[in-house]
């Protein structure tokens, strides 16, 4: 069994097994032709770039339907190339001087190019090689009737494993026959990516060396969610990813109470079960899943992969599309939290020894006022078109707060001499993720309009585990009292001092926890969309009376493993029937 | 038959990679006349997309642009104002 860490692209899981695309190789073969066969060349290469141009609109057109008209000009540049007017002057000039095949002239016309691309050293025209080559090979397959590619060989259902995927093979991809995809290269915001999130299908990409870890017939798990793909994996950790697999398909289909329904306790206590967002094309499932609004929108998306920062304009522009769609219910936007495992292409951060320590989110903020203050500004002007509230993420201590608050007033104060509207009374949250924070709760909350626990930092950072290294990602747990304790503290220290306080972590989004959330008293529980159903239902059978008494108990054990074992045993008397599929699932 | 040209700094923030370039051929295919780009003394076709992208011109870099035909004028003013337009 090996274990490959890359990106998430795409969540879900998927098992089954491997076929591996090989970098399709051409050979290309060189003709002599005679005079008369010119004419018939030319007319095979004009005959090719129409059928490939169809085929690209044709592909164009889906993914306006499925992502939206803007994912569609990923294939602009793909066009260009087939009506570029040098390239095909080009290709006819070799025909008709040299008296060469047409297959030969294209792909020496195509390689010239190439070339020429690649000897420029930049990253923005690399990508456009990816677009050129991509295109050209489908050409090529036309000229030399290889239609059937490699692809071909889907013919049941399998995990899809590729050095690239080009966004043209990734879209016309036999979709019910692929249970995952698997690339070397690639990063979230990579047109495969964002095409196989449009598809639903699980992805990870960005693993560098799944081509020379995984061989076709091979059993591979693709987790899109934790962007791990394990490769001959054990009975016993093939039966426990079945079981997650299962669990996320029946929350993809099984909603089982009405989207309007609002989670409220029987002894009718009522709670927001709102969403986490990250991604443009995430926003539909708000709608989908029956989320009151979204508790965490991370704007880093925004920020990465590009190669320039987003200005005030563009981030404007980003965020009112949010507040829009999410409309009459509200978005928390959370600033940046740039640092510990994500970077910006500029400015550059030196490497640091322990980065989750150092240099990120509000830290980094503070110092770099433009970039603080462009997006303050772009939040705020947002705030006039819906419900928005702001939050400040890894505050570590009050004066990062007050700090922040003074630049946020300054920005006010900016648009208001600019004439620019905004929301005056713009609520401004904490999150509470370090455990300085948590334990001076009461401080802040004087400053805050809510809280929000961030909790995957909080486990981290109070318990002093690095959940990635798999030597002591065992120590990593939720319900360990200490942690409980924290968050117990925090929502007292905010219901003290008249504040609403959320969870924007994992955390909340599983049932035995939410259930014990609900007991301690948080107002809010944002999670990722899909489990947003789940939540709602457990928490429309239980009462809030039982969920206090219960979480009373459980702050009060001394390990992990009793607090679930007892929240399990309490549940189980309570839902019964429902136990198994609300908790256990 | 109308010949313009003209030393242009290219302000748009990408340069000519990528979508402007893309777009940059949009523009010139509207037109009749002949559209060409000189950097470093190498000339190209500015109606495609290939020749364009090879030149690698980045914000901030000048180019000639080269517009011959009987609708020079429409096609330089419109083509130099994409070029020199700053989009920051």
């Amino acid at each position: 069994m090996i274990k490959l860490k890359g990106i998430a692209a795409s969540s879900g899981v998927g098992m089954g097994t491997a076929l591996c695309l090989g970098r399709e190789e051409f050979t290309v073969p060189k003709e002599k032709i005679s005079h008369e066969d010119i004419s018939r060349e030319i007319y095979r290469l004009e005959e090719a770039l129409i059928e490939t141009r169809r085929q690209i609109t044709t592909l164009q057109k889906k993914i306006a339907q499925d992502l939206g008209f803007d994912h569609a000009k990923i294939f602009e540049a793909h066009l260009l190339v087939l009506e570029d007017r040098v390239l095909i002057e080009d290709i006819i000039q070799q025909i008709k001087n040299k008296k060469v095949n047409v297959e030969y002239a294209f792909w020496q016309s195509i390689k010239k190019y190439i070339d020429a691309l690649l000897k420029l050293d930049d990253d923005y025209l690399r990508e456009r090689v990816v677009d050129i080559e991509d295109v050209s090979r489908r050409v090529l397959r036309k000229l030399l009737k290889k239609d059937v590619t490699n692809l071909g060989d889907l013919k049941e259902k399998m995990v899809v494993v590729a050095h690239d995927l080009s966004p043209t093979q990734t879209a016309s991809l036999p979709k019910e026959n692929v249970l995952a995809f698997v690339a070397d290269v690639g990063g979230r915001t990579s047109h495969t990516a964002i095409i196989a999130r449009s598809l639903r299908i699980p992805a990870v990409v960005g693993l560098e060396v799944a081509t020379r870890n995984i061989k076709s017939g091979d059993r591979v798990i693709v987790d899109g969610s934790e962007g791990a793909v394990i490769v001959q994996p054990t009975e016993k950790v093939f039966k426990d990813y079945q079981r997650k697999s299962e669990r996320f398909v029946k929350e993809m289909k099984a909603i089982t109470i009405p989207k309007i329904l609002k989670a409220k306790t029987q002894d009718k206590r009522k709670i927001i079960v709102s969403a986490n967002i990250e991604l443009p094309e995430e926003l539909p499932l708000i709608e989908e899943y029956g989320a009151e609004g979204i508790g965490l929108y991370r704007t880093e998306y925004v920020f990465l992969g590009k190669r320039q920062l987003p200005d005030e304009e563009e981030q404007y522009r980003a965020y009112v599309n949010v507040a829009k769609k999410v409309a009459p219910s509200s978005v928390i936007i959370r600033t940046i939290d740039i640092g510990g495992d994500k970077f910006l292409s500029q400015p550059q951060v030196p490497k640091e020894m322990s980065p989750f320590l150092g240099w990120r989110a509000i830290r980094f903020c503070l110092a770099q006022p433009d970039i603080f203050k462009a997006q303050l500004r772009a939040i705020l002007r947002a705030s006039a078109e819906g419900e928005v509230k702001v939050m400040f993420p890894m505050i570590s201590g009050l004066e990062e707060l007050t700090e922040a608050k003074k630049i946020l007033e300054e920005c006010k104060r900016e648009l208001r001499r600019e004439g620019k509207k905004f929301n005056e009374s713009i609520s401004v949250g904490t999150m509470i993720e370090v455990p300085s924070a948590a334990l001076i709760a009461d401080a802040l909350a004087k400053e805050s309009h809510f809280f929000s626990i961030g909790t995957n930092d909080l486990i981290q950072y109070s318990l002093a585990v690095d959940r990635a290294n798999e030597k002591v990602a065992y120590l990593y747990e939720p319900g360990h009292p200490a942690v409980l304790r924290l968050i117990a503290s925090v929502v007292k220290d905010a219901h003290n001092n008249n504040i609403w306080v959320g969870m924007c972590g994992e955390m909340a989004g599983e049932s035995l926890f939410a259930f014990l959330l609900l007991g301690l008293g948080l107002d809010e529980l944002s999670m990722p969309p899909p489990s947003v159903p789940r939540v709602k239902e457990l928490i429309r059978s239980v009462k809030y009376e039982d969920a206090k008494l219960i979480a009373e108990k459980a702050v009060r054990l001394s390990t992990a493993k009793d607090v679930e074992r007892y929240l399990q045993d309490e549940l189980r008397k309570i839902l019964k029937d429902n136990f198994e599929r609300l908790v256990m699932t | 038959m109308e010949k313009i040209a003209e030393e242009i700094i290219v302000n748009n923030r990408h340069g000519l990679h990528a979508r402007p370039a893309a777009i940059f051929v949009q523009i010139a295919n509207k037109f009749d006349s002949r559209v060409i780009l000189e950097k470093d003394g190498e000339m190209v076709d500015g109606k495609s997309i290939i020749a364009i992208l090879s030149l690698g011109i980045n914000k901030g870099m000048g180019v000639r642009l080269i517009v011959e035909g009987s609708d020079a004028q429409t096609t330089f003013e419109e083509l130099k104002e994409f070029l020199a337009k700053n989009d920051d």
